[in-house]
Order: structure tokens, then C-alpha cells, then sequence
């Protein structure tokens, strides 16, 4: 499993930087949250991968930690998707807006001589 | 506290001024007068304290872990310039109350000065070497305000630019020379570095130190090579003239080098750098001074000499010499503060400046004429008054420091050039006098001359007056104060010394009788050329303009660093990310090249076909994604969504609920977000045009994406297949229950254990979405974008397959039947929400999830209702939301103040109550509870405030110019 994680968080990451390269600011935005998914996947499997182990511990019972999912990376996940929402909610306006103010979607504000 | 009172007066005073209105000019000077005056009377207060050698010191803890303290510390010598520069100030201001016109904000004028006053006196009184370089900069900032007050006037603004950029410079280097001194001393005390000299000047790193701080000294003073600035600040209003320029903040660098004079000087590198710049400063000033047209320009330039004069005195090295200085700058202060005053009146009463065109103003303003050739003639060094008695101690002081210092021909330069300088002086204080008031009486002034108000010459008047004493009566008068100063500066070395009017025949009298002398001959000879026209700036030195030196350098300066920019930078997007990306790839390269990196040994879990497959869908939508998202902005929308969903189920595999949730109303939210997005976005049609730009472009960037993509991979494996590190994950584990109340653990991290991270993070989301708010209301969309699509236009839609939107009545047209579904559900939806919340601390689900669900059921009301629909009936104050959430988030972080625990603290009562029976009501749950608010807040507010541009009217934005490429 180890092997198919890393192989989709290097896939999210790729696609994403590629589309953070391109010329559209659409295509930015898009690639921004490719982004977002591989290095959320990336910080979370920090804690390595567990199944069935849910961070949910029993009351008054002593606590094994290794029967646990570890939840630290997952509470830095759970802080970086909702200011992942806010990112792209802000991109995109700024976005809408040079739109506006430019008549182009060329993240340069113009369209490029090449 | 006599020394913090002096120093907070005037700042408090300060504040209060700029808070008054803007016609108060007499509330205004009377308060500046009352701190000046209290200032004052607070030095008188504290002589006792520091005659024969005493030192007031108050410390106060300012950085303890570094070993800092804030001192006040005031000495004989600190004590002389703190009443100087309270007692000029009070003269200054209540000059002022009647200088400034009533057009001119009074509130900002007094505001600035008194704050000037209070850098001052920080300076003065700072027993602490980086404080006092803090109070530095801050007379240098403020000097700038006050320049530049008349900030309409072009050369106000230029002169301020210049008197910053020099003194602040200087100031730097000040700073960086102090903290050498630190250094070598061990310590940033000024007591302990006054202890210090020889270990000071035996040190490797003197000359270093020695450079730096005279840097700071030399351009504040107007020092050669740093001169030019000071007659380009005369643009200040005359009061700040008189008050900066002539008596406190020029002083400031004579007063650093008589300050640290018992520990930096005594050195040759002393005597040459410090005793060289004061002599060409004191006779390249004298002669420019001469050829002065404006009368304030000529103080400016006796101003610079006569600091060359002060500096030259404390170059040489010698105790009664840095006596000497101290006298002078006591002297000079009194005459010249005097003088610019006079010419402030006469500037006032004429409009005019210019000596050619000024004449016989004596019959006008006898008595203001009167009190000018007083001083002016103090400024020459006539007998009786108190120039005469300093440059007598300074000819004397020349005359021994050629004999002692044995250099060959110094013991003939030195008083020679010393000798010429007082001849310019003479010469130009001649030209001060008969241009300005004796010959025929003009008659082309901008204005009739009047003698001014009465208050307004009392200030010259006490001035001239204080003249006359010191020169007539230097030993009963002057004297002991002056030895009080000078022992607070040399200490144990103080000479004995005598004040007195005659000492004989002897050389110095020579001397001044010569200069006297020679100053009238030389004005004789030059007066039909310095009134005439063609006599502008001073022959043979007009190539040495330092304006146009500064100036120039400046332009080369700014002109070099935009080449560099233009050559290094890239104002394109592309470039600028291509190297972000690239440069953290090359430093893990540089990182791990030398490395034996391979997987761990961790057994790994046993692949799961599912899962597999999963994410074989999953890859596809992420590179579908990329692909598409040029061409096909909503099949790539919809494919990202694929990629968010499948990285939702990883989550939800590998025991993470909470990210699963959170994960997925995310990607709801998003794709709504973007869906509202697209509309106002140029159509594109697929037709790529290819060429070998954008192909090379593409190669390139697909290897850098392919480096990236495998190394994250293997970056990522690697890591997962090592063992987990010992972290603080497992003592979160064992106190979420016993200690946060909570059975949720990642919840409890985030509303408990970390709850300050979460708090800020609310906060950054609640600003994120009036920011998005505030950026829409002003939104103005392309030209092409403001129709409405072609989709919801029926005479284009018709014959297609696609139902016609009735954009203005979506509630009964074809989103009739969702929209009764979607009203019918909106209970249930915020019912689950809620439930969300409250299970949260113990159970997946919190504030977060909550607060995105309960948007979510919103959001649905408006896209089957549409907003018309939703808004006649369903007021959202998204704002309040926001508000209400950092409100209570905040007040349950606050409460455990209440109980005497930090910020945050938690507690979980369990109270039984009817009915329900026990209820774990951890304070968390409040926290939790405001993140709900604001998240549903910030939410709605960001996709109403979208959605509403399409409801909107519109107006074209404004066409851009187009900059050239």
C-alpha cells in the first residue's frame, strides 16, 4: 500500500506543479489544489499508514499508542484543507478580478509576446 | 523619576498636540511651552545632583535575557545640553506661536517639535549606547518631518530626503561603530565603556569602531564631506531652523564625539580624522558663507563652519581643548539661535530673503536690527561678548596643539588657517549686517517692514542678552556651569581653567585682532562683486557641489539597481515559479547527493486490489485534470473533484474519519466555489497553436515535473517505510481524555492541546472572506463576460436539447422540483450539522465539518432556489457569523483567565441534567462551537458574495493601459 501512496502523492504533486507552470490562470488555480491533495496525502502519511486504528481512544482505559492512528499529522491535515478552501477562495477572486481589470486570464496580466 | 519624567514630557506632550484641533495655535503653543518650560525646570531641579562630578542613573529592565537596560544617566555634561536644548525649545516655541501662519497645521508643527525635543533628550540622557543610537535615529526621523512640514514645497521635500538619507546613513553606521564598541568593551553600559579607553584604543578592532562612529558623528554635525545637506534643510520653517539646525540636532554629533571622547580620543587616528574634517569643514564653510545670497543660506554655512570649529577643537586631542568646545557649543547655540530667529523676523516682515535686495533696514526695524548685529557680531567673535571669549580659547588651543603635535609645518598651518577661517567669519557677519540693515532703504520689498509683535523678539532678546553676559562676565557667570559640563566629560583629566575677558597681550589677541582686521579688508575688497548678479555660489568651489554630487550618485545609484533588476529579475509569473520549484529540488539534491538514501525496512501493508484501483481512477482524474484544464475548464473542474474524492477515501482507509469528512464537504465547497468562478472566465477554443517555444517550454517543464513527481514519490516512500519517531502524537493520545475531556483525540489537538494554532487559523479564514468579500464589491468584469452565457439565453438555446434557465424565477422554472426537495431537506441538513458539532470532542465530525455542512445546506437553497428566491426569505448575516465565531472562540480561550489559567486552558464539567442525563460540557466545546460560526460565516460569505455577480449589474472595468513590453 506504502507503494501506491507514494505513487499518488508523486502524481497529484507532478500534475499539479505542471499545471502551476502554465500560462492560464485557471490553470493555477487548478493545479494549486492538485497540489493541496498530494502534500495533505504527504504530511498525513508522515504518520505512516494504519488501518483500522482510528484515533479514538476509550475513556478511563490506559492508552497503547501503538494501537492508535497517529493523529497529529492528521490534525495539521484538517487545518491545511480548510486553509487550502480559503487559498483557492481567494486565488480565484483575484483571479476573477485581474480578469476584470486586464481582459486577459494570462497570470501576467498580459498576453505574452512569444 | 526625574529623569523618565524629562524624557516622557515631551513625547505625552506630543501625542496630545497631534490630537488637537487644527486652528488651536495659542492651546498648542501654550502646551509646547509648558513641556519646554517643565523640561527646564526639571534640569534646574537636577543640578544639584550633578555639579562636581555627580551622576543621576535610573535603570529599568528593557531585554533582561540579553542583558539589557534601559539607563538614564545624566551627567554635567548631559545636564548642559538637556537645559540647552529645553531652554532654546521654550524660546523656540513661543518664537513660533507667532512665526507660523494661520494656515499652516500648528498641530502637527508642535506635535513633531516636541517630539524632537524628547528624541533629544533621550539622546542626552541615554546611559545605554544602543539606546542612545534608538534615540539617534529617531531625532534623524523626525528632523525629517519637521524639514520636510511644509511638504508642498518641492525643496522641503528634497531637503528632508537628503537630511535623512545622510543622517540616517550616518546613523547606521553609528549603530553598526556602537555595537563594535559593545563589543570590545563587553558591555553596552555607558559608565562601564567611560571606564574603558585604553583597553578601547589598544583593541585590533578600534580604528574599525573608531570609523564607523564618526560616520554617525560627522554627517549629523554637517561635517566635511557630509555638509551639503544642512543648507538644503533650511527649507524647514525657521523655527526648526533655529531650533535643529543651529542649536540641538547638528549639536547631536558634537555631542557623541565629546561623549566618547575620553574613550576614543587621544589616538593620531583621532586627531587626523576628527581635527582634519573640522578644519576644512570650519574654513570650507566660513568661505561659502561669504558668498551667501540668502540670509539663511549664510547661517546654514556659519553654522557648518562653526561646527567644523567645535569638531576641530575636539580633535586636537587636548582636555582644555575639548574645554574649549564645550564653551563653544554653549556659544554658539545662544548666538546663532538668536540670529535665525532675527532672520525669520526680517524674512516675515520683508517676504524676501535675498541680501542684494534687502538694504537699510535698520530705520524699519531699529530694534530687531539691533539685537541681530549684536549677535552677528558675537558670531564674528568681537570683544564683550561670548564668541569672542571661545575663539579666543580656540586660537590659544590651535597655537598649542601645532607646537605639541611637532608635524612639520603644523605649528604654522594650524593657527594660520584657523586665523583665515575667523577673517570669513568676520567677513561674513559684516556682509550680514550692512546688507541687511545699513545702506539705502529698498524699495522693492515684497512687503513694508514692520517691528514684529512684542513676544515674538523677546526670545532674541533673552538670547543677545545671555550674549552680552558670558562676554562681559564669563566668570561670574558661565564659568562654574562649564566646569560641571567639562567634568562630566573628562573626569579625572579636567584642566584648570579660567574664564576671563583679558589675558594680556598674547598671541590668540593677535590673532583676533588680525582676523578682525583682515575680515573687513576682505569684505571691502569683495563687496561690489558679492552684490552683484553674476555672484552665485562660491568661486572655485562651485564644482564641489555636494547636491549635485548626492544627487548624482543617487540617480546612478536607483539607475543601477533597476539594470540589475531588469537583468536578474522577471516581472512574469512563469520564470518566477519555474525557479521556485526549481530551487527547493536542487537543495534536497544538494542534501541527500552524498547520502546512501534507500527505503526502510518497515514491512509493508499488503497492497489491497481496491485500493489499487482506486487510485488507477484517481490518477487519471488528477492527470486528466492537467490536462484538460486549458481547453475544458469543467471536465477538469469535475476531474479534480475525482482526485479530491479518491485522496477523501485514503483517508477514510487509513483511519482518519475527521480528514474524510472534512476532506469531503471541502470538495464540495471548492467545486461550487470554482463552478461560480468559470462563468466570468474567456471562452477558449481548442486550437492549440504549437511552435517550438512553447514546445521547448513544455519539454522543459515536463522534466522538471517528472523530477519532482518521482522524488516526492520516493521521498514519501522512503519516509513511509521507516519506523515512527518517538513524537509528541503518543502523549496527545494518553491526555485527550484524562486531560482535554475529549475521546476525539484529533479533535482535542485541535480545540484543546493546539488550541492557539486553531484560533489564528479561524481568524485567517474569517479575514480571508471579507477580503474576498471586499474584493468583489468592486468587482468589474471583462467586456466579454458580461452578457449572460449563451446557455441562458433562450433565443440561442432554443431548438437545442438544453431547458432554458429563467434566470429571474428559478423556483418555478426547471429547477422547480430540486428546489422543493432541496427546502425539505434543509432542516435535515442542518440538523446532521449540528449533530456534527456536538459529537465532535468525542466522535469524528467538530466544528470544522459542522460548519462546512451547515454552508453546504445553504449554499444548495440558493442553487436550486436561486438568490432572489433565497434572499426574500432568509436574511444571512455572514458577517455576524464571523464575528460571533472569533466572539466565542475567544471568550472560552479568555474564561480560563478567570479561574487563573492561561489563555485557552480547558475544563469539561459533566453536569447532570434532566432528561438527557450526564453531559460532558468540556469549555472546548464553546471553542469548537465558535469555529462552527465563523466557518459557516466565512463560507457563505465567500460563495454569496460570488454567486451575487451574477445577479449583479454590471459596468465594464476601465480599459488598462498597456504598458510597453
Amino acid at each position: 500500500m506504502e507503494i501506491i501512496v507514494a505513487l499518488a502523492i508523486g502524481i497529484l504533486t507532478a500534475a499539479g506543479v505542471w499545471l502551476l507552470l502554465r500560462p492560464r490562470t485557471f490553470q493555477v488555480i487548478i493545479g494549486l489544489s492538485l497540489i493541496s491533495y498530494g502534500v495533505n496525502l504527504f504530511i498525513f502519511s508522515m504518520g505512516r499508514l494504519s488501518v483500522n486504528k482510528v484515533p479514538v481512544v476509550e475513556p478511563g482505559a490506559t492508552i497503547d499508542p501503538s494501537l492508535y492512528a497517529d493523529p497529529m499529522p492528521q490534525a495539521l491535515v484538517l487545518t491545511a484543507i480548510v486553509i487550502g478552501f480559503a487559498m483557492t477562495a481567494l486565488f480565484l477572486v483575484v483571479l476573477l478580478a485581474a480578469r476584470g481589470l486586464t481582459n486577459t486570464d494570462h497570470v501576467d496580466g498580459k498576453e505574452s509576446e512569444a | 523619576m526625574l529623569l523618565l519624567s524629562l524624557l516622557i514630557i515631551p513625547f505625552a506632550g506630543s501625542l496630545i498636540a497631534s490630537l488637537l484641533p487644527t486652528n488651536a495655535r495659542n492651546t498648542e503653543a501654550w502646551l509646547a511651552g509648558i513641556v519646554a518650560l517643565s523640561g527646564f525646570i526639571l534640569c534646574l531641579f537636577a543640578y544639584p545632583q550633578v555639579v562636581d562630578g555627580g551622576i543621576i542613573r535610573q535603570e529599568y529592565d528593557w531585554i533582561p535575557s540579553l542583558g539589557l537596560s534601559f539607563i538614564l544617566r545624566m551627567d554635567g555634561f548631559a545636564w548642559m545640553f538637556a537645559t540647552m536644548v529645553t531652554a532654546i525649545g521654550f524660546l523656540v516655541v513661543l518664537y513660533a506661536r507667532y512665526y507660523m501662519s494661520p494656515e499652516d497645521p500648528v498641530p502637527r508643527f508642535f506635535s513633531f517639535f516636541l517630539a524632537f525635543m524628547g528624541a533629544m533628550l533621550g539622546l542626552v540622557i541615554s546611559g545605554n549606547i544602543i539606546q542612545l543610537a534608538l534615540f539617534w535615529e529617531l531625532t534623524s526621523l523626525v528632523s525629517f518631518l519637521l524639514i520636510g512640514y511644509w511638504h508642498h514645497n518641492a525643496a522641503a521635500r528634497r531637503g528632508a530626503r537628503m537630511a535623512l538619507t545622510v543622517t540616517a546613513t550616518g546613523g547606521l553606521c553609528l549603530f553598526a561603530g556602537l555595537l563594535v564598541l559593545g563589543h570590545i568593551a563587553g558591555s553596552y553600559d555607558l559608565d562601564v565603556i567611560l571606564t574603558m579607553g585604553d583597553k578601547v584604543r589598544g583593541h585590533h578592532l578600534y580604528t574599525t569602531c573608531l570609523i564607523l562612529i564618526l560616520l554617525g558623528a560627522l554627517t549629523k554635525s554637517a561635517q566635511f564631506p557630509f555638509q551639503f545637506w544642512l543648507p538644503h534643510a533650511m527649507a524647514a520653517p525657521t523655527p526648526v531652523s533655529a531650533f535643529l539646525h543651529s542649536a540641538t540636532m547638528v549639536k547631536a554629533g558634537v555631542f557623541l564625539l565629546a561623549r566618547f571622547w575620553p574613550v576614543l580620543a587621544g589616538t593620531d587616528e583621532w586627531f587626523w580624522i576628527v581635527g582634519g574634517a573640522g578644519l576644512c569643514t570650519l574654513l570650507l564653510g566660513a568661505y561659502a558663507a561669504i558668498f551667501q545670497q540668502d540670509l539663511k543660506g549664510l547661517l546654514a554655512y556659519s553654522t557648518i563652519s562653526h561646527l567644523g570649529l567645535i569638531t576641530l577643537l575636539l580633535g586636537m586631542n587636548s582636555p582644555l581643548a575639548t574645554v574649549a568646545a564645550i564653551f563653544h557649543i554653549l556659544n554658539h547655540a545662544a548666538f546663532k539661535a538668536s540670529l535665525f530667529m532675527a532672520v525669520g523676523i526680517i524674512d516675515h516682515e520683508t517676504g524676501t530673503r535675498d541680501i542684494r535686495r534687502l538694504s537699510g533696514l535698520y530705520k524699519a526695524i531699529p530694534h530687531t536690527a539691533t539685537l541681530a548685529i549684536v549677535a552677528s557680531a558675537a558670531m564674528a567673535g568681537v570683544p564683550l561678548l561670548n564668541g569672542f571669549i571661545s575663539k579666543e580659547m580656540f586660537f590659544a588651543e590651535a597655537i598649542v596643539t601645532g607646537y605639541v603635535r611637532a608635524e612639520p609645518y603644523l605649528e604654522y598651518i594650524l593657527p594660520a588657517a584657523v586665523t583665515l577661517a575667523g577673517m570669513f567669519s568676520v567677513t561674513y557677519s559684516l556682509r550680514f549686517i550692512l546688507g541687511a540693515f545699513f545702506g539705502p532703504k529698498a524699495t522693492d520689498l515684497p512687503r513694508e517692514p514692520h517691528e514684529p509683535p512684542r513676544w515674538m523678539r523677546v526670545p532674541v532678546e533673552l538670547l543677545v542678552f545671555v550674549c552680552l553676559l558670558v562676554g562681559i562676565l564669563p566668570s561670574l557667570t558661565v564659568d562654574p556651569f562649564l566646569h560641571t559640563a567639562a567634568l562630566g566629560v573628562l573626569g579625572s583629566e579636567m584642566p584648570q581653567f579660567k574664564l576671563a575677558l583679558w589675558h594680556g597681550f598674547n598671541m590668540p589677541l593677535l590673532m583676533s585682532v588680525l582676523a578682525l582686521a583682515g575680515g573687513i579688508v576682505i569684505y571691502w575688497l569683495l563687496k561690489n562683486y558679492l552684490n552683484s548678479k553674476q555672484c552665485e555660489g562660491s568661486p572655485g568651489v562651485r564644482r564641489l557641489n555636494g547636491k549635485q554630487i548626492f544627487e548624482g550618485a543617487l540617480k546612478r545609484l536607483t539607475s543601477a539597481a533597476s539594470r540589475l533588476e531588469g537583468f536578474l529579475g522577471s516581472r512574469r509569473l512563469q520564470p518566477q515559479l519555474t525557479l521556485l520549484v526549481c530551487v527547493p529540488v536542487f537543495v534536497a539534491w544538494l542534501v541527500i547527493r552524498n547520502t546512501d538514501i534507500r527505503p526502510g525496512n518497515m514491512p509493508l501493508t499488503p497492497i489491497d486490489i481496491t485500493f489499487t484501483l482506486m487510485w488507477i481512477g484517481g490518477a487519471i482524474c488528477a492527470l486528466g485534470s492537467a490536462y484538460l484544464a486549458k481547453y475544458h475548464r469543467l471536465a477538469s473542474l469535475i476531474a479534480m473533484g475525482g482526485a479530491g474524492l479518491v485522496t477523501c477515501l485514503t483517508f477514510v482507509w487509513f483511519s482518519a474519519p475527521d480528514l474524510a469528512l472534512t476532506q469531503l464537504t471541502v470538495e464540495v465547497v471548492t467545486v461550487v466555489l470554482i463552478l461560480l468562478g468559470l462563468r466570468w472566465l474567456p471562452k477558449r477554443m481548442g486550437v492549440s497553436d504549437v511552435n517550438i517555444v512553447s514546445l521547448t517550454r513544455r519539454s522543459r517543464d515536463f522534466i522538471i515535473v517528472t523530477i519532482i513527481g518521482v522524488g516526492m514519490s520516493l521521498l514519501s516512500y522512503f519516509v513511509m517505510t521507516r519506523p515512527v519517531p518517538t513524537s509528541s502524537s503518543d502523549s496527545f493520545l494518553t491526555k485527550a481524555y484524562a486531560e482535554g475531556g475529549g475521546t476525539n483525540v484529533v479533535n482535542v489537538i485541535l480545540v484543546d492541546f493546539r488550541g492557539f494554532d486553531t484560533f489564528g487559523e479561524i481568524t485567517v479564514l474569517g479575514v480571508v472572506a471579507l477580503v474576498v468579500y471586499a474584493l468583489l464589491r468592486r468587482f468589474r468584469p471583462a467586456a466579454g463576460s458580461i452578457e449572460n452565457p449563451s446557455q441562458q439565453d433562450s433565443t440561442t438555446a432554443s431548438g437545442s436539447d438544453w431547458p432554458v434557465a429563467d434566470v429571474e424565477d428559478k423556483a418555478t422554472g426547471y429547477m422547480f422540483v430540486p428546489s422543493i426537495i432541496m427546502r425539505m431537506v434543509f432542516p435535515v441538513i442542518a440538523l446532521i450539522s449540528v449533530y456534527f458539532v456536538m459529537r465532535g470532542h468525542n466522535s469524528p465530525g467538530g466544528g470544522f465539518v459542522g460548519g462546512l455542512i451547515m454552508s453546504v445546506a445553504i449554499i444548495l437553497q440558493y442553487m436550486a432556489g436561486g438568490t432572489t428566491w433565497v434572499e426574500k426569505r432568509l436574511n444571512l448575516h455572514s458577517q455576524a457569523w464571523i464575528g460571533a465565531g472569533l466572539l466565542f472562540a475567544g471568550i472560552a480561550g479568555a474564561g480560563s483567565w478567570w479561574f487563573g489559567y492561561p489563555f485557552l486552558t480547558s475544563h469539561s464539567p459533566h453536569p447532570v441534567l434532566p432528561f438527557i442525563g450526564e453531559l460532558p460540557l468540556p469549555s472546548a466545546f464553546v471553542f469548537d462551537l465558535g469555529v462552527f460560526l465563523l466557518v459557516v460565516g466565512a463560507t457563505t460569505l465567500i460563495l454569496i458574495a460570488l454567486a451575487h455577480q451574477s445577479v449583479r449589474s454590471h459596468r465594464v472595468a476601465p480599459a488598462t493601459k498597456t504598458k510597453g513590453s
